[in-house]
């Protein structure tokens, strides 16, 4: 038998990985799997609380989380199509339009 | 046993993680998330929830992860190999990303509070399927229509997004033709 703590550590380990992706790649595309990386983690967690407790909710949130996922995700590749093909660049350093 | 699976399945996760963001190739950073992705699945099954596994490898796997293969591979992303991380900024990142950490591992090890909450009140259950799609189905109707509204959105707004210039260039070809 697993502790629960286990998939906590595990996943917290995780999210920081994908956050030091977000924060520190240039690419956008290997920032979005980042992103990626970040969400499955937390769904690793809602998982093992829901296994923990005895309660179908945590699944619940984590299918809501991986269709909530998918719509995002064909969205940015949609936004990132659609900049490259008028900046042509994928540098989140040269991405400046909005002055952020 | 099953401590084994978990240790073997989190140290695979944890190396395939760290070559996301650590590989010079998007290609290759795409293909160790798919490796990932396919230990986070294996995860799911030892915490008894076997539909979020197979929901994981169809949908991860098989559609979010394909797609970012398609756009890596349709757009030239080979030139920028050189410069993986950015330049400027990096002492305030990782001051964040430490921060980050100490936090949610001080958290884990020291809160009393959380140990309380995890003291385990597991039950094996019969049919976990089925006790999620009763709930589902029974108790979260509507966020579940409201997602597949939202997928529907979603869909319609990356077909304009991806296509917009094309119709742009048509219309103004028409108008032209007009014009002649």
């Amino acid at each position: 038998m697993i502790p629960i703590s286990w998939y906590l550590i595990l996943g917290a380990i995780l999210f920081i990985i994908g956050g030091a992706g977000v924060l520190l790649r240039r690419n956008v595309l290997i920032v979005l799997m980042s992103l990626e990386l970040m969400l499955n983690s937390v769904n690793i967690n809602l998982i093992a609380f829901g296994y923990e407790m005895n309660d179908p909710r945590g699944q619940i949130m984590a299918i809501f989380i991986i269709a909530i996922t998918a719509a995002e995700v064909a969205v940015a590749l949609g936004i990132l199509v659609a900049l490259l093909r008028n900046k042509h660049t994928l540098e989140v350093d040269n991405l400046t339009i909005m002055k952020g | 046993m099953e401590q084994q699976f978990f240790i073997l399945l989190a140290l695979v996760a944890i190396g395939s993680g760290l070559l996301v963001v650590i590989a010079r190739n998007p290609i290759h950073s795409a293909l160790s998330l798919v490796a990932c992705f396919v230990q986070i699945a294996a995860l799911f099954v030892l915490l008894g929830s076997p539909f979020l596994a197979v929901i994981q490898i169809f949908v991860y796997v098989g559609a979010i992860m394909v797609l970012f293969l398609f756009v890596i591979m349709m757009l030239d992303v080979r030139k920028e190999a050189h410069t993986r991380f950015i330049q400027n900024g990096v002492m305030p990142t990782f001051l964040v990303l430490l921060a980050l950490a100490s936090e949610l591992l001080l958290l884990l090890s020291q809160s009393s509070r959380l140990h309380a909450v995890m003291a385990s009140q597991r039950v094996i259950v019969d049919e976990p399927t089925k006790h999620l799609s009763l709930s589902l189905f029974r108790d979260f109707l509507l966020p579940f229509e409201v997602a597949s509204v939202i997928l529907l959105v979603a869909l319609i707004g990356a077909v304009v997004l991806a296509r917009s210039e094309d119709r742009t260039e048509s219309t103004q070809k028409t108008t032209e033709e007009a014009a002649k």
